[in-house]
C-alpha cells in the first residue's frame, strides 16, 4: 500500500482545475436550484455550450481566448432563453425531466458526425488553447511551482489563477445579488410563486434572469475545463449533471460557499478513492480486481447521494428551514 | 378485501406462460457462439471507433490494429462499434479489410490504413465514416416501411418498459430515473444465467423475468416504502432515485465490466419479409412476446381486482384509500409488475441491440420518458401508444436526419409534450405548472 | 384595535333601485358580461356588476357559486372565456396578476400565503413597489438601493407595529401561527399602497379572538381611504362591516344591495341559509312540526 502517493495524490485533488470547473458549476446550479427552486437537471448542457462555443471560435473562427470565452458565455445565455422561455412556467419534476433533454439534445448535436467538421464529435477538439492564445497569455515563466502535493508547472499554474480568479469574482456576483431585495424576490419565487405575483412582482422575467445567472456560471465551468484539457462530449453526459448535484447538495443548496466547498470535498473524496480503492485491490485487502475498485467509487457516489438527500439535505452549511425541496 | 381471487385471471396467466415458454424454446434453439466485437479489455488503454456507411453502422467488418509489439484484430458489432485494448501507449496502424465490407464499397477516405496515436490519453478513437457508395437503390417508401415495421419492433420493446415507469407515477408520484437500471438488470440477470450458469436460454429468460420482478418487491420493501411512510416530497424522492440510478448502474458494471456481451443466439439470420423490410427471427419472437406480454398486462390491469385497484389509485389516490383499497400493497404488487416488465424489456433489448452493457438501459432512459410523457404520466395504455409512437419515430427519422441523430427527434417530441399538452394524450389535465 | 362602536356605514352608494348590477356612484371596478366554464360546467355568468370605491363590499353565497373563480378573474390569476372589467377605468382583460397587483389591486389567498421560509420582516419589504435593488443590475451596487431599502423597513416595522408582529420580525414566519400568518399576508398587502384590497375568506380558521382584531384591520382600511371587496361566509362578520353586500349563487349575481335588506330578499332566502339561523334547526328538516309544538302548549 504506497501510502504517500494516495495522500499525495488526495491532497493534490483539493486544488485542481477540474475542481474549479466543479466548483462553477455547482455555483451556477446553486443560483438555479438552490436560491431560485429550479430543477435544472441541464447543467452539463451549460458547460457543454460553454466548452464548444470557447474551443470553436477559437479554432473555426479564429478568435482569440478572451472572445472564445465570451463566446461561450453568450452561448450559455442564449441557451438559457432557448430553454427558459417556453418551459419556467412547468412544475418542478417536469422541469427536470425536460431539462435533461435537452442538455442531451446538446450533447448528441456535438456527439454527431453531421457537424464533424466544427465540432469534431467523438473525438472532440483539442489544440484551441494554443491557437487561441490562452497558453501564450501567461505570464508565469516555464518553470515549477508550489510545494508538496500541490506542485505544478507554469500552463496549469495559469489555468489554476485565472480558474481562481473567475471564481471569486463569481462568488461575489452571487453573494452580492442574493443579499439585495433581487435576492429576496428570488427566494420568495422558490417558495411561492403566486404570493409573489400577487405583489406585483414580474415572476417570470426573475426566473429567467436566475436561470442565466446561473447558467453564466455554468458555461464558465465549461469553459475553465477546456482550458485545461480538451473538449470531448463524453465529458458532459448526464453522470457528470448528477455529480454536480451530489456536489451542491453536499455543501449545501442555499448557500454561497457551500456549491464551492461541497465540490472541493467531492472532487477531493474521488481522488482519495480512485487512488484507495485501486491500492487496496492490489493488496488483496479487497476481493475485487483493479477495474472493478475504480467503479466503486461510482457506487459509493450514488449511495452518498442517496444518504445525503434523506438524512441531511441541507448539506454541510445548509439550513434545513430554507430549502423547500424538503417536506 | 380480498383482491387476489383465484379464477379465471390464473388461468388466462397459466395459458401465457405456455405460450411464452413456446417462442422461448424456439428462441433457445438457435444458438450461436457470441461474437466478441471487443478484444483486449484486459489492457489498461484502448483503440476504438465505427465503422459507418452513410452513417449507417455496419457489423461484420474486420479491423486490425498494428503496433511495435502488438497486434490484434476484431470485428465489428452489428453497431459498427469496435474496441481493440493495447499494451502501451504508442503509434499504432489501424486497418480496415475493405474485403470484409458490403459489396459495392470501396474507397475510403484517407485510405483503408491509418494511424492513431495515443498521445495523453487511455482511449484513441479512430471511425471509419464512409460516404459515397453505391447509390441506394431502395425506393423512399419501401425504405420508410422498412422502418416502420422496425419502429413497432423497438417500440414495443419500449412499451414493455414505460408501462411499469408510467403506473409507478401514477400510483406514487414518483419519477423514477432508476427504472433504466431495472431493464439492465433483467438483461443481466438473463445473462448471468443463461451464459455464467449456461441455464438454457428458454428458462433462463422466464427466471430472468421472475428475479426482475423480486428486485422491484426489494425495491419498494427495502426502500420506496419507509421513504414514503417517513414522508419525504416527490423532488426529494426523485432526486434519491437519481442516487440509486447512479449506484446500481455503476454496481452492474463492477460485475460485468464496462464491455458488451451477448447473449446465446443473438445472432439470429434475417428473413426478407418483404419489399426491403428484412427482419431476424429474435425480431419476430422479440414481437411476439412483447405482444403476448402486453396482452397479459392488459388483462391484469383490466380485468383483476388489482389491476383496477391500480387504476383507482392512479385516478384519485384519497378517493381510492377511503373506499378501502390497501394502498401499500397494491403499490408493492406495481412494483413487481413494472420491474418484470422492465426486465423482460431488457431481455429484448439485449437480443435487439445487440449486446448486454452496464448502461444500456440509461441509454433508453429518456426514451421512456418520452414515451411515458407522450402518452400520459399515469396511464398505461397511454404509455404503452407513446412507446410505439416513439419507436416508430426514431426509426423513422433516420430517414430525414442522420442516424446518430435519431434520439433526437424523441427528446423534442419530449420536451413539446411537456410544453404544450402535458396530461400527453390520455392522461387527467391536472396542473403541471 | 376594538371597535367598540358600529362602524360608520356608507350610504349613497348606488343610483337607482338596488339590484343585481346596479350602477355606482363611485364605480372602483366595472364588470360586462364576464364568463367562464370549466368543461361543461359554468363556473361564473355576470352580466354587469360594479363595485363601489371607498366601501367595504362583500361577496357572498353559497359553496359552488363562483365567488373565488370570480375573484381569481378579476385578479388577473384566471383568465375568463369571455368578458371585460375595467379598474380606475383602465381596462384589466389579458392583463397578467402581476401587472394588476402594480396598479393598486392586491390580493390574499384563502390559504394563506405567508412565506414561511423567509422572515417576517423580509416577508414585509417584499411588499413595497418599485424597489431599485429588485433590478438585477442595480441588485449588484448596494448604494442604489440602500437608502430605499431602510425606508422600507421602517415603514414595514410601523405596519408590524400596527398589527402587533413587531416583535417577530426576525423570526421565519414558519414560527408564526396560523391567525399571526393570517395579520402578516394582511400587513404584507399593505406594504403595496393599494388602493383596491381583495381579501379571500379572511376569516377562514381563524378563532373568535382574533377576529375582532382582524375586523378592526379592515375597517381601518376603509379609514385610510382603500377599497375593500371581500369574500366571506360569516353572516355576522358582514353584516358588521359591510357597507354593501353582493349575492352570488351559481355563478351569477342574484342580489345587491346594504346588509340589512339584502339578507330579506327571496333571492337570497333561496339561494342561501341567512334567514333560518333563527329557527330551530328541527324545524328547517321538517323534523318537528311548529304547529305540533304550539298545539301542545
Amino acid at each position: 500500500m504506497d501510502w504517500g502517493t494516495i495522500i499525495n495524490n488526495t491532497l493534490a485533488g483539493l486544488l485542481t482545475p477540474t475542481t474549479i470547473a466543479f466548483a462553477l458549476a455547482a455555483l451556477g446550479l446553486a443560483m438555479h436550484f438552490g436560491f431560485a427552486g429550479l430543477l435544472n437537471f441541464g447543467i452539463a448542457g451549460f458547460m457543454a455550450i460553454g466548452a464548444y462555443g470557447y474551443a470553436i471560435s477559437v479554432l473555426t473562427f479564429g478568435f482569440p481566448w478572451w472572445g472564445g470565452m465570451i463566446v461561450g458565455i453568450i452561448g450559455s445565455i442564449l441557451f438559457a432563453i432557448l430553454l427558459g422561455v417556453p418551459t419556467l412556467r412547468l412544475r418542478g419534476d417536469y422541469l427536470a425531466i425536460v431539462t435533461i433533454a435537452a442538455a442531451e439534445i446538446v450533447r448528441l448535436l456535438f456527439l454527431t458526425t453531421a457537424f464533424t467538421d466544427v465540432t469534431g464529435s467523438a473525438d472532440g477538439l483539442f489544440g484551441y488553447n494554443n491557437s487561441g492564445g490562452f497558453t501564450s497569455a501567461n505570464p508565469f515563466p516555464p518553470g515549477s511551482y508550489g510545494w508538496g502535493p500541490w506542485t505544478y508547472n507554469s500552463e496549469t499554474l495559469w489555468v489554476l489563477t485565472f480558474g481562481l480568479g473567475v471564481l471569486a469574482v463569481c462568488v461575489w456576483f452571487l453573494w452580492a445579488l442574493m443579499r439585495s431585495p433581487w435576492g429576496r424576490v428570488i427566494k420568495g419565487i422558490r417558495e411561492d410563486e403566486e404570493a409573489i405575483r400577487a405583489l406585483g412582482k414580474n415572476v417570470f422575467a426573475y426566473k429567467l434572469q436566475a436561470l442565466i445567472i446561473g447558467g453564466i456560471f455554468g458555461g464558465m465551468g465549461g469553459i475553465i475545463y477546456a482550458a485545461f484539457a480538451n473538449v470531448s462530449p463524453g465529458v458532459y453526459v448526464t453522470s457528470i449533471t448528477f455529480f454536480i448535484w451530489t456536489s451542491l447538495l453536499l455543501g449545501g443548496a442555499a448557500t454561497i460557499w457551500g456549491p464551492v466547498i461541497g465540490a472541493v470535498i467531492f472532487w477531493t473524496l474521488q481522488a482519495f478513492l480512485s487512488n484507495i480503492l485501486p491500492e487496496l485491490a492490489l493488496a488483496g485487502i479487497l476481493p475485487v480486481s483493479g477495474t472493478q475498485a475504480a467503479t466503486l467509487r461510482f457506487v459509493l457516489v450514488g449511495i452518498g447521494l442517496m444518504l445525503l438527500v434523506i438524512y441531511r439535505p441541507q448539506g454541510i452549511f445548509g439550513d434545513k428551514r430554507e430549502l423547500t425541496f424538503v417536506k | 378485501m380480498n383482491f387476489l381471487f383465484v379464477g379465471n385471471p390464473k388461468r388466462f396467466l397459466k395459458l401465457v406462460v405456455v405460450v411464452f415458454t413456446a417462442l422461448i424454446i424456439g428462441l433457445g434453439l438457435l444458438v450461436s457462439p457470441a461474437q466478441a466485437d471487443s478484444v483486449g479489455e484486459e489492457f489498461d488503454h484502448a483503440v476504438l471507433g465505427n465503422v459507418k456507411i452513410k452513417g449507417e453502422p455496419v457489423g461484420g467488418v474486420r479491423i486490425v490494429v498494428e503496433g511495435p509489439s502488438y497486434t490484434a484484430e476484431v470485428v465489428t458489432g452489428d453497431d459498427g462499434s469496435w474496441l481493440i485494448g493495447v499494451p502501451t501507449k504508442d503509434t499504432y496502424t489501424v486497418t480496415l479489410d475493405q474485403e470484409t465490407l458490403p459489396a459495392g464499397i470501396a474507397v475510403l477516405e484517407g485510405g483503408a490504413s491509418q494511424e492513431v496515436d495515443l498521445g495523453l490519453s487511455d482511449r484513441v478513437v479512430k471511425n471509419f465514416f464512409i460516404g459515397q457508395g453505391e447509390r441506394n437503390e431502395v425506393s423512399f417508401f419501401d425504405q420508410f416501411v422498412a422502418r416502420l415495421i422496425y419502429g413497432i419492433n423497438f417500440g414495443l420493446m419500449l412499451g414493455l418498459a414505460s408501462v411499469g415507469l408510467s403506473l409507478v407515477f401514477g400510483t406514487t408520484g414518483l419519477s423514477n430515473f432508476a427504472h433504466g437500471e431495472m431493464v439492465t438488470f433483467g438483461a443481466v440477470a438473463a445473462l448471468i444465467l443463461g451464459v455464467v450458469l449456461e441455464v438454457p436460454i428458454w428458462v433462463a429468460i422466464p427466471a430472468a423475468v421472475i428475479i426482475s420482478a423480486g428486485f422491484g418487491w426489494s425495491m419498494d420493501a427495502g426502500l420506496w416504502k419507509p421513504l414514503r411512510k417517513k414522508g419525504l416530497g416527490i423532488v426529494q424522492l426523485m432526486i434519491i432515485s437519481i442516487g440509486l440510478s447512479l449506484t446500481l448502474r455503476y454496481i452492474i458494471q463492477f460485475f460485468i465490466g464496462g464491455g458488451t456481451e451477448q447473449l446465446p443466439g443473438f445472432d439470429s439470420p434475417k428473413i426478407n419479409l418483404f419489399g426491403s423490410v428484412a427482419l431476424s427471427v429474435n425480431d419476430l419472437y422479440s414481437m411476439g412476446i412483447s405482444i403476448v406480454a402486453i396482452l397479459a398486462f392488459a388483462f391484469w390491469l383490466l380485468r383483476t381486482n388489482t389491476g383496477k385497484a391500480t387504476r383507482a389509485i392512479s385516478d384519485n389516490p384519497d378517493l381510492a384509500a377511503a373506499s378501502g383499497i390497501d394502498v401499500d400493497k397494491v403499490v408493492r404488487i406495481v412494483w413487481i409488475v413494472s420491474a418484470a416488465l422492465a426486465g423482460l424489456s431488457g431481455v429484448l433489448w439485449a437480443y435487439f441491440r445487440p449486446g448486454i452493457k452496464w448502461d444500456m438501459g440509461t441509454q433508453i432512459l429518456l426514451l421512456i420518458f418520452a414515451a411515458v410523457t407522450l402518452g400520459g404520466l399515469g396511464t398505461a395504455f397511454g404509455a404503452l401508444i407513446g412507446a410505439l409512437v416513439v419507436g416508430i419515430l426514431v426509426e423513422t427519422s433516420s430517414l430525414f436526419i442522420p442516424s446518430d441523430l435519431k434520439y433526437v427527434g424523441a427528446l423534442v417530441v419530449l420536451i413539446g409534450v411537456l410544453l404544450f399538452r402535458p396530461q400527453g394524450l390520455m392522461g387527467r389535465r391536472q396542473r403541471v405548472g | 384595535m376594538s371597535n367598540s362602536d358600529s362602524p360608520q356605514k356608507s350610504t349613497g352608494l348606488h343610483i337607482g333601485e338596488a339590484g343585481p348590477g346596479c350602477k355606482k356612484t363611485d364605480p372602483m371596478l366595472i364588470i360586462d358580461h364576464v364568463k367562464k366554464s370549466f368543461g361543461g360546467l359554468t363556473a361564473v355568468d355576470v352580466e354587469h356588476l360594479e363595485i363601489p370605491k371607498n366601501a367595504i363590499t362583500a361577496l357572498i353565497g353559497p359553496n359552488g357559486a363562483g365567488k373565488t373563480t370570480l375573484f381569481n378573474l378579476l385578479t388577473g390569476f384566471d383568465t375568463p372565456d369571455t368578458g371585460e372589467w375595467e379598474f380606475l377605468g383602465t381596462s384589466l382583460s389579458g392583463v397578467p396578476s402581476y401587472k394588476v397587483a402594480q396598479m393598486g389591486q392586491v390580493r390574499t389567498f384563502q390559504l394563506t400565503k405567508a412565506l414561511s421560509l423567509l422572515t417576517v420582516l423580509d416577508n414585509m419589504k417584499l411588499g413595497a413597489k418599485n424597489q431599485v435593488g429588485e433590478s438585477i443590475f442595480r441588485a449588484l451596487f448596494p448604494r442604489s438601493w440602500r437608502k430605499q431599502d431602510a425606508e422600507i423597513e421602517i415603514k414595514a416595522i410601523e405596519l408590524l407595529k400596527r398589527f402587533k408582529l413587531d416583535t417577530k420580525q426576525a423570526d421565519f414566519a414558519a414560527s408564526l401561527s396560523g391567525g399571526q400568518r393570517k395579520l402578516l399576508e394582511m400587513a404584507r398587502a399593505l406594504m403595496t399602497d393599494p388602493v383596491l384590497v381583495m381579501l379571500d375568506e379572511p376569516m377562514a380558521g381563524v378563532n373568535p379572538a382574533l377576529t375582532q382584531s382582524l375586523l378592526g384591520h379592515v375597517l381601518d382600511l376603509k379609514k385610510e381611504g382603500m377599497t375593500v371587496l371581500f369574500v366571506e361566509h360569516d353572516m355576522h362578520m358582514v353584516r358588521h362591516i359591510a357597507d354593501w353586500v353582493v349575492v352570488m349563487a351559481e355563478g351569477k349575481v342574484v342580489a345587491e344591495g346594504p346588509p340589512e335588506t339584502v339578507m330579506n330578499e327571496q333571492a337570497v332566502i333561496d339561494a342561501y341559509l341567512g334567514a333560518h339561523q333563527d329557527t330551530d334547526l328541527g324545524v328547517v328538516t321538517g323534523r318537528i312540526s311548529i304547529i305540533d309544538q304550539e298545539k301542545d302548549k
